[in-house]
Formats: C-alpha cells, sequence, structure tokens
C-alpha cells in the first residue's frame, strides 16, 4: 500500500517536471522578448542575460510608434481581421446551415466542391488568384485580402460538422411552430452553436491577423500594408534596432492573446467537433 | 381525379421548388465568394500550367515544356528536396510531441489549463514577432542565448544556425515544431477525451501497467486522430513559405538553394521572374504530392475501418 502511493507521488512530481519544463520552453521566447524591448540596443546580448532589466527602457515602446507608420499598420490589419471574421462567420454559418438541416437539389454535389477544396492549399491557385483580382482592378486594395479571407471551405465545413450534432427534432418542433428557416437558423442554431463559432473566431482571426504571404503578394503601397509586413520591413531596414523590434513584436502578438485568452474555454471542445469524428 | 392528383402534384413541386430556393439563399452568400474566387481560380491554375503568360502579354499554348522545363531547372530540384526533408523530419516529430504533450495535459493535475494554454502560445503568435525573437536567440553570434547555453551548459561548439547551410533546415525544423505543437496538441487532447474510461479501469482490473494500456488502448484508439493529424501535418508541411522566409531569408527575403522550399520557387518564379506557366506547374506538382498523401490517408483510414 506504502509503495503504492510513494509510486503515484513519485509519477506525479515527474509529470510536474515535465510540464515545467515544457513551459519554459514555451515562455522563454517570449519572456526574453519582454524583456529585451525594455533595453537599450547594446545591452540586449549582454553576457549573462538580464532577464529583469534593472532600469526598464520604455521609451522604446515611445520610440516605435514614429519609427514606422505603426498605428496605420496596426489599424489596417485591425480592419481586415474585423471584416474577415465577420464576414466568415456569417456566411459559413449560413451556407453550413442549409447544409446540415436542409433538403435540396444538389446538396451532396456542392458539398463534395467544398470538401475537395479544402485539401487544395492556397499556395497552388494564389497565382491565378491574384492575376483574376488584378485584372478586376482588385490588385493593392484591401477588398482583395477581405475576399481572399472571407469565403473559405474550412468554415463551411467545420460548422456543418457542429450542426450535424444538434437533433433534428429541434428543427422540426420549430417548423410545426411556424418558423421560418431564417428564424431557425437564427433563435436555435446560432445560440446553440458557441463553441464552433468560437474556435472558428480564434482561427480567422488568428490567420487573418497573421496573415503573411497574402498581404506580400497583394499590397504594394505602404499606407495599406498590414502589421505582420510592417514589421518585417522594419526588421529588413532596421536589423540592428534590437529593443525597438522587440517593442514591436510585443505589441503585435496583444490583440491576439486578448482573442484567444477570452475564448479558450470554448476551445478544445469546437475543435473536438470541427476535425475529428471518430 | 386525374386532375386532383395532377393539381397535388404540382403543389408539392411548388413547395420543393420554394424549399430549394430558401436553401440556396442560405448558400449563396458564402457560395458565390467560394466559386468565383477559389474554384474559378483552381481551374485557371491548372490551365496556365500548360500555357507561357508573363501576366501581360498573349497567353500561349506549349503543352507540358513547363513541367520539363522545372525538373531540369536545379532551383526547382532543390526547392522539392528541402520540402521532403523538412516534411520528412517536422511530420513524425511534431506528432510525437503532441501525443505525448496531450497525454500529460489529459492528467487530473493542479495548473492543467495554464498548461493547455501555454502550449498553444507559439501557434496563435504571429509569425514574424516570434521568428525575430528566435533569429535573436538563435543568433549564429556567441553571445546568442542558445549558444551560450551550448558552450557554457552542454560544452559542445556554438552553431551557426540558421547561417550555415549545413544547420538552417534543422534550425527551420526546430522552430516549425516548437511553434505548432500546441495545435496538433489539441486535436489529440480531443480524441484522448473521445476514448471510454471503462477500457482503463478494465484493463487496470486484469493488472495491466501503464505501458500496456497505451499500446494496446490509448494508441489503437487514437488510431483515427493520428491519421488526420498526420494529412494536416504533411499538407502544411508542404505549404511551408513563411517561416522559411523569416529564418532563411536575408534582409531583402532572398532564400538561396540550402533552405529554398516549393511555394518559395513558387513565389519567386511568379512575382520575382513573371513566368506564371512555370509556377503553376510547380504549384501543380506541390498539388500533386499533396493528393497523393491525402489518398494514401484515405486508404489507410478504409483498412482501418475494416479491421
Amino acid at each position: 500500500m506504502k509503495s503504492k502511493r510513494r509510486n503515484r507521488i513519485i509519477g506525479q512530481t515527474i509529470v510536474y517536471v515535465l510540464l515545467i519544463l515544457l513551459a519554459l520552453l514555451m515562455l522563454v521566447p517570449f519572456v526574453w522578448m519582454l524583456s529585451a524591448s525594455l533595453k537599450f540596443n547594446k545591452d540586449v546580448f549582454v553576457i549573462p542575460f538580464e532577464w529583469i532589466p534593472k532600469e526598464p527602457r520604455w521609451q522604446n515602446y515611445l520610440d516605435i510608434w514614429t519609427k514606422i507608420p505603426l498605428a496605420k499598420f496596426t489599424l489596417n490589419t485591425a480592419k481586415l481581421t474585423l471584416i474577415v471574421t465577420f464576414l466568415q462567420l456569417l456566411t459559413s454559418s449560413f451556407a453550413a446551415y442549409a447544409f446540415a438541416k436542409l433538403e435540396f437539389k444538389g446538396r451532396n454535389v456542392l458539398f463534395l466542391a467544398y470538401v475537395a477544396t479544402i485539401a487544395v492549399p492556397w499556395q497552388v491557385y494564389m497565382v491565378p488568384q491574384f492575376m483574376f483580382m488584378r485584372s478586376l482592378g482588385l490588385a493593392d486594395t484591401h477588398l482583395a485580402i477581405i475576399i481572399l479571407q472571407a469565403f473559405s471551405a474550412f468554415g463551411v465545413f467545420m460548422m456543418r460538422q457542429f450542426y450535424e450534432g444538434i437533433p433534428d427534432s429541434l428543427c422540426e418542433a420549430a417548423r410545426i411552430d411556424g418558423m421560418t428557416e431564417y428564424g431557425i437558423y437564427a433563435k436555435i442554431m446560432l445560440p446553440l452553436s458557441k463553441p464552433a463559432l468560437s474556435t472558428l473566431i480564434i482561427f480567422t482571426f488568428v490567420n487573418t491577423w497573421n496573415d503573411f504571404l497574402g498581404p506580400l503578394i497583394y499590397l504594394t503601397t505602404e499606407s495599406k500594408k498590414t502589421l505582420q509586413i510592417g514589421l518585417k520591413m522594419f526588421i529588413s531596414q532596421y536589423s540592428a534596432e534590437y529593443g525597438l523590434i522587440m517593442a514591436a513584436s510585443v505589441l503585435s502578438l496583444i490583440p491576439v492573446f486578448i482573442v484567444f485568452i477570452s475564448l479558450q474555454k470554448y476551445f478544445v471542445a469546437g475543435i473536438t467537433t470541427g476535425s475529428v469524428k471518430g | 381525379m386525374a386532375a386532383q392528383l395532377s393539381a397535388m402534384e404540382k403543389n408539392m413541386k411548388k413547395r420543393q421548388r420554394r424549399r430549394n430556393l430558401v436553401a440556396y439563399s442560405f448558400i449563396a452568400p458564402n457560395f458565390l465568394g467560394f466559386a468565383i474566387f477559389t474554384l474559378g481560380p483552381i481551374v485557371l491554375a491548372l490551365l496556365m500550367s500548360f500555357a507561357e503568360w508573363d501576366g501581360s502579354n498573349e497567353m500561349k499554348f506549349i503543352g507540358l515544356s513547363n513541367f520539363v522545363e522545372i525538373f531540369k531547372d536545379d532551383r526547382f530540384i532543390a526547392s522539392l528536396k528541402n520540402t521532403i526533408i523538412y516534411s520528412l523530419f517536422t511530420v513524425p516529430i511534431t506528432l510525437v510531441i503532441a501525443l505525448g504533450l496531450a497525454i500529460l495535459l489529459n492528467q487530473k493535475i493542479k495548473g492543467r489549463n495554464f498548461f493547455r494554454t501555454v502550449t498553444f502560445f507559439p501557434y496563435v503568435a504571429s509569425l514574424v514577432a516570434v521568428a525575430a525573437v528566435w533569429n535573436m536567440l538563435f543568433t549564429p553570434a556567441k553571445g546568442g542565448i542558445v549558444n551560450q547555453f551550448l558552450m557554457n551548459v552542454l560544452h559542445v561548439a556554438p552553431s551557426k544556425w540558421a547561417a550555415s547551410s549545413s544547420t538552417v533546415m534543422l534550425t527551420i525544423i526546430m522552430f516549425s515544431v516548437w511553434k505548432n505543437m500546441g495545435y496538433y496538441m489539441v486535436i489529440y487532447l480531443a480524441g484522448l477525451q473521445g476514448i471510454s474510461e471503462d477500457l482503463y479501469e478494465a484493463a487496470s482490473l486484469d493488472g495491466a501497467n501503464a505501458w500496456q494500456k497505451f499500446r494496446h488502448i490509448t494508441v489503437p484508439q487514437l488510431k483515427p486522430t493520428t491519421f488526420f493529424v498526420t494529412i494536416m501535418l504533411t499538407i502544411n508541411c508542404f505549404k511551408v513559405y513563411d517561416i522559411v522566409y523569416m529564418l532563411a531569408g536575408g534582409s531583402n527575403g532572398v532564400v538561396n538553394k540550402s533552405a529554398m522550399v516549393l511555394v518559395y520557387y513558387i513565389y519567386e518564379e511568379a512575382f520575382r521572374n513573371w513566368k506564371l506557366g512555370k509556377a503553376s506547374a510547380s504549384a501543380l506538382v506541390l498539388f500533386a504530392i499533396v493528393l497523393v498523401v491525402t489518398l494514401i490517408q484515405f486508404k489507410g483510414e478504409k483498412n482501418y475501418a475494416n479491421d
């Protein structure tokens, strides 16, 4: 009996040691980033590394706004991200409702078209897509980036998987009560799909906020560029301004972390429905 | 009677038509955007790979010449080779670590949510920002924190990391595993939560130890999850671009042959050299590889279902 308890204690200790190592591995780069963002360039690579700067240089966080048009970049990115996330949520959940709960001609063929394109990476058709957008006069516009991200097959697929798990009898009962399909969608399905919607918000928000290749291809005018492109531009131009680079990096991470942390309790549940079904 | 029947039929048809219209109205907003801006370009990609086009002059169909040309291009061969090497290492390493983490974080322990959240941080963090830190931590200079650790703690020689053609892929693979393992961990976590507790309890009664339970319950039960993770990981590995651009691209973003990957080659052929046909042909090669991997996965899953 005693040895069994001792084994459990040893087991628990090993688990905790592993977890703390893991947390360190995950967090050290972020702590380093934060710490370096509060230093003079010359102090960043001083050995031994000073984790908590004795005289934090907050000035970095003020200077960065004047070195590059960071406010403009942030505004552009925020605008794009909000519009894309809103459109993605609305159109995906709308279409997914029809695929999951309505009988209609061509349902299977249309859905197959969606599923098939999930397996086609965007990189395969990014070149013709750009040429097409350019012929419509959409090169170097924010509209192009919105169109690029807002109608993903993934969103429809994920939402449909989730709706499939909601019993049809709920919809039937509402139909008998005389509710229209739009009413059922808005009043019954949407409130029930919080986990799936949250997961889709996290994915869309994170992907759009962090997207690099899309804006790199499409946006050429500086005042239209996004935070990621701007940050990369800054890093290339001022590669030795370590403190400032880190300060800008810290700032660029804050919005996604806020969204992620505020929605993460739905996250595991949402991913389950979106990905693997037994 | 006949008139009545046909009236009923008409009515039913009318109702079915209305139901169709309602359904289409649900789908239309997404489908229009999807059809015009995704399906259309996919078809165009096929056409363009058999054509010569610089984006401004007339498009000229040249059959298979683009494919012949890219396979003679040693930059394409290098990018294909690097992409395969990158995938061969990244897929299994990420998979094993993600599974291990998921098992660890599925235990009933204090602070579980904290650890889960932390593991996900690198995944949601913007690539540009974390790559900037990574470049500073793994700087080829001796003052870098990682090189310091190598010299002072492990007593081995410092490395040049991304700055040397022999270690650049290693650096990219390590970064990629670190950045993405949290995502696959969550998928495995979801899979683990789908395994019934009863199975483990029954095994405990039979006197099975932890390893036996892992080997004979966890692994087989997670097979569908593992299929899914493998396929997603492989596809994502073949799509890799920005990690390479951030870690191995010089200040002008040019990646040399030691780290060039397929999507980088496509990007360069298309938007730097304006050889759109060649770019599309290499995109099609990328697609073919992804397709083959997907088909193998489906076949594997079928075999599993037949077991």
